[in-house]
């Protein structure tokens, strides 16, 4: 959204509660570039998704966005799930997606030769891609912010007034002021709504989904993005690589109260362990890197909730559930439509800035392969000195541990920061609010 | 870059440990011309560098030293015999006719070495890999983790963590924690007794940790930072105990990231390079020695080792080493085994077994998952081959020597068994 509006020419500031961006609904997902075959027809998300995965596509070659061209398969294990094929084609169809084709198991296992036997058929959706759940929004925020946006993290909206011609938001760093609100806030959307428009049209519903990520050896096992036969409340468990060459097996469905906790359940992963196992056997004794969950802001209705409140000069864009990172591009073209109706006149910015952020997706050419690099830092994930040091300043520096993770993949490996641990924490020293060691001499504070 | 044009050595050794620097001194005072070592870190040494206390040094240099300064000397050593050891350079891929890429600050480069050796050691099971519940609160680390940060940056992540795991590298933990003014709550062990040395217990008694055998880490508590953990005890209830950091202790596995996407063979279920009696890999231009073969060992241990592998590797330079065209595959046939090393065995066209001239220290290496009290067997078919009584522990040695093999003719598959004694 900031990356649209701010190219569009209007001046733009984002504000987030947390240290640093993604650091709600973001923080965890499957990072697949949805085609949109199994939307539901004729819904909003439908169209954002069609029209954010083109957007993808015609801007990733200037923002150097990663795409792993995967394809997917919608597989069928049991009679009952290859009886619904017919009816996911149908809809893929109608949805557009016309190169979907209904695959016999034979020429399916031809193609992925590890998976399970007891494969029945499947649907080969040949341009659901790949992409890096990290570059992409980074480079959008950081485009923005080229493009004069501006951007204020540990932010948290309070409350907010309307006088009939601009907004007065109070923030825990004090008062905004802003021509339009737009409510962005995910998880917490409805509660926002309600803080700063007395009422909302949808209450989240939050949705977990925990994931296992294997070690890098085992994203040889298979090329494309393995999807089952979707139910009614989810698209189910997903095999796919990741474009950390890793490969991941999730997420769950789980509906709970807490919009924050992400936590991981050992059971709950050996059963996704289990469920990887029996649609690719070969999984079993592949080493565990990671495990994590993400939560989608899901809410009762079967659709994104994107509302424009005119007289209010404010627009809700809630409910952005479980194919956000593949229509975010969309969704701001058609929220900055629905934007025309407040009458701002803008002029875009001229010429557009296309920044570039660092490369972290493990086909791309990487840092530790040019010179002077300062080094290797993380071994694991081949995360060079000069790369940390760069997360670290700049427009979109890293807000937190977390965050400097996500842009550089440090400590995200096999082995979690088993050797890296500490020349991170020395590079680090001094950055975040919540350093990852303190030193020893300190030794009187606490509860010592 | 052509192969042709590519600095060509006689050995490289990837891993700069006690192991790697131990075969590569070993190698020079052979009289091997161009011996590299090639370590990604900024110094030579390997664990010892970031194990600030002792004992280390006594089988090589008869003295207690603490881990720094044994690396110190190892690195030294390696030196003063003319080895060349190359820093903050990292192997990124192997191939075949011992082809290294490697990262340096300079970016991309290529050697090409006659030999190679793996010594890339081990690191420790993660959080991740055990799969235990709860959220990712900061605080929760490995002990190698932990070392680096209290001997390296002199610093502390936490003030009173609980240490998961009994090992010998639990308590190693529990001196660093004590090095740098941390305070651990408890030491956690999910089985009846703690799994190194009990004499070890007295060390916990006289640090004031208590120790919870019985006990299983249920989930760790906290959303920031860890806020405590839930500890399941053997009657089935669950106990929350209060703490801002967890150690995760040992369940060692070998540094294999290289091999596994590499022509090599290698166990899926361990991650241990497949070898033969001689450290040989499947590709025999590459040799594998040190922790890396059989985690966990002592830097003793795996310097001894690396000096061994390096006589074999002299010897396959000087083409005495044969290329054996038979091998005789080792199963482990039950579940109580955790590995056994050698994988292979070599063996000769007449199917007898060949030994070196050293061939008493030639054996097959076996670890058990749980204490095991037995026979412990290797067979082909029927017939037992070899055999010996064992009473062990998970993470001690048992040894089945080679040398009670060599009269026999060994068929293509053989299977280590353990029958338990009631
Ligand atoms: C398990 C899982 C798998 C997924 N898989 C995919 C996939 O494969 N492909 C795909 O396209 N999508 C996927 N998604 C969906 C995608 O991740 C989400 O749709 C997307 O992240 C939603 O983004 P958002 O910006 O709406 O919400 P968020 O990322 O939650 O952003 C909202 C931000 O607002 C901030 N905020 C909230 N309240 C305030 C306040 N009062 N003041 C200031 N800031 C505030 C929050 O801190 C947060 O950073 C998946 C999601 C999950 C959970
Ligand atoms: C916490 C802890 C405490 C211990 N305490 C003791 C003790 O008190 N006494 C004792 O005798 N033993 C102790 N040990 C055991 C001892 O440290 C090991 O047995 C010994 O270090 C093993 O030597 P190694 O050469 O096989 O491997 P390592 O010491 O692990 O060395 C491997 C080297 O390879 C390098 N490397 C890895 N991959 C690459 C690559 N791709 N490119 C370049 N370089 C690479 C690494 O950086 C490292 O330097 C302890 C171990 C631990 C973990």
């Amino acid at each position: 959204m900031a990356r649209q509006f701010a190219i569009e020419g209007a001046s733009v500031l984002a504000v987030e509660k947390g240290p640093d961006i993604l650091n709600g609904a973001s923080k965890g997902n499957s990072a697949i570039l949805h085609t949109g075959f199994d939307a539901p027809a004729g819904s909003i998300e439908h169209s954002c998704i069609v029209e954010g995965y083109q957007e993808y596509l015609n801007i990733r070659d200037k923002l150097g966005l990663p795409l792993l061209t995967t394809g997917a398969l919608v597989t069928a294990w049991t009679e009952d799930e290859e009886s619904k094929l017919e009816g996911i084609l149908e809809k893929a169809l109608v949805n557009g997606v016309h190169d979907a084709e209904l695959l016999s198991a034979r020429s399916i296992r031809k193609r992925e030769p590890e998976l399970s036997p007891r494969l029945r058929a499947g649907i080969s959706i040949p341009r659901e891609y790949v992409i890096d759940p990290w570059t992409a929004p980074f480079s959008y925020m950081l485009q923005a912010l080229e493009n004069g946006a501006e951007l204020q993290c540990n932010c948290e909206v309070l409350s907010g007034k309307f006088d009939g011609s601009l907004w007065t938001v109070k923030t825990t760093q004090g008062i905004r002021k802003a021509k339009v609100v737009i409510n962005c806030g995910g998880l917490y959307g409805d509660l926002l709504d309600e803080k700063l428009i007395g009422q909302k049209a949808f209450s989240i519903r939050p949705r977990k989904g925990q994931f296992v990520v294997y070690d890098k050896s085992a994203s040889q096992l298979i090329g494309s993005i393995v999807l089952p036969v979707p139910n009614e409340i989810t698209k189910g468990v997903v095999v796919c690589r990741t474009a950390f060459g890793n490969l991941l097996v999730g997420p769950t469905a789980e509906e709970q109260d807490s919009r924050d906790d992400a936590s991981v359940l050992d059971a709950t992963l050996r059963s996704l362990c289990r469920q990887g196992e029996s649609i690719v056997p070969a999984l079993a004794g592949q080493p565990i890197t990671a495990t994590f969950a993400g939560i989608r802001p899901a809410t009762e209705f079967k659709d994104y909730c994107i509302r424009t409140y005119k007289e209010k000069h404010y627009i809700s864009v809630g409910g952005i559930r479980s194919t956000g990172l593949s229509a975010a591009l969309g969704i701001a073209k058609y929220v900055f439509d629905d934007y025309q109706v407040f009458d701002q006149k803008h002029f875009p910015s001229t010429p557009c800035i296309w920044p570039t952020v660092q490369q972290i997706a493990e086909h791309t050419t990487r840092d530790w392969q040019t010179e002077g690099n300062e080094g290797i830092v993380c071994h694991c994930e081949l995360v060079t000195q000069r790369e940390i040091k760069q997360a670290l300043t700049g427009k979109l520096a890293a807000g937190s541990l977390a965050g400097l993770k996500r842009r550089t993949r440090a400590t995200m490996g096999r082995c979690q920061g088993f050797y890296c641990s500490a020349r991170l924490s020395e590079l680090t020293k001094g950055f975040f609010e919540l350093p990852i060691a303190s030193d020893i001499s300190q030794k009187g504070s606490g509860n010592e | 870059m052509s192969s042709s044009t590519r600095e060509q050595c006689d050995v490289a050794i990837i891993g700069g440990g006690p192991s790697g620097l131990a075969a590569a001194t070993e190698l020079k005072r052979l009289g091997v011309d161009s011996v590299v070592v090639l370590e990604r870190e900024c110094e030579a040494g390997g664990i010892p560098r970031h194990c600030g206390h002792s004992p280390f040094g006594l089988r090589e240099f008869r003295r207690i030293l603490s881990g720094p300064s044994y690396a110190g000397k190892l690195s030294t050593a390696a030196k003063s015999q003319g080895v060349d050891v190359r820093l903050n350079t990292t192997v990124v891929s192997i191939g075949e006719s011992g082809q290294l890429e490697l990262s340096t600050v300079d970016g991309l480069n290529y050697i090409n070495a006659r030999k190679v050796i793996l010594s890339t050691g081990i690191r420790e099971t993660t959080r991740a890999a055990r799969l235990v519940s709860g959220q990712r609160p900061m605080g929760v680390m490995t002990t190698g983790a932990l070392q680096s940060l209290v001997y390296l940056e002199h610093k502390k992540p936490f003030k009173n963590p609980v240490i998961i795991g009994s090992e010998l590298v639990s308590f190693s933990a529990l001196l660093s924690c004590r090095h740098s003014g941390i305070r651990p709550i408890a030491i956690i062990e999910q089985n009846p007794r703690i799994t190194a040395h009990l004499g070890l217990k007295l060390l916990a008694r006289l640090l004031g940790v208590p120790i919870y055998c019985r006990s299983r880490l249920q989930e760790i508590m906290g959303r920031r930072t860890v806020s405590g953990v839930k500890i399941e005890t053997a009657s089935g209830k669950t106990n929350v105990l209060e703490c801002d950091g967890v150690v995760f202790t040992g369940k060692f596995i070998a540094e294999s990231s290289l091999m596994r996407k590499s022509h090599l063979q290698f166990d899926q279920a361990t991650g241990n390079p497949v070898v033969d009696q001689f450290g040989r890999c499947s590709d025999a231009d590459y040799f594998a020695t040190g922790n890396m073969t059989h985690p966990v060992e002592t830097a003793g241990f795996c310097w001894s080792h690396g000096i061994e592998t390096a006589q074999q590797v002299y010897a396959a330079l000087a083409g005495k080493l044969d290329k054996f065209n038979r091998r005789s595959v080792i199963y482990p046939n039950n579940s109580l085994i955790k590995y056994a090393v050698p994988q292979v065995l070599a063996i000769a066209d007449n199917g007898h077994i060949q030994v070196e001239n050293r061939s008493d220290s030639q054996s097959i290496q076996i670890r058990v998952n749980k204490p095991v009290k037995g026979r412990l067997s290797l067979k082909s078919g029927l017939e037992t081959l070899a055999e010996k009584s064992i009473n062990v522990l998970p993470e001690r040695r048992v040894e089945l020597e080679l040398r009670t093999l060599s009269d026999k003719r060994l068929p293509e598959t053989l299977y280590l068994d353990i029958e338990e004694a009631d």
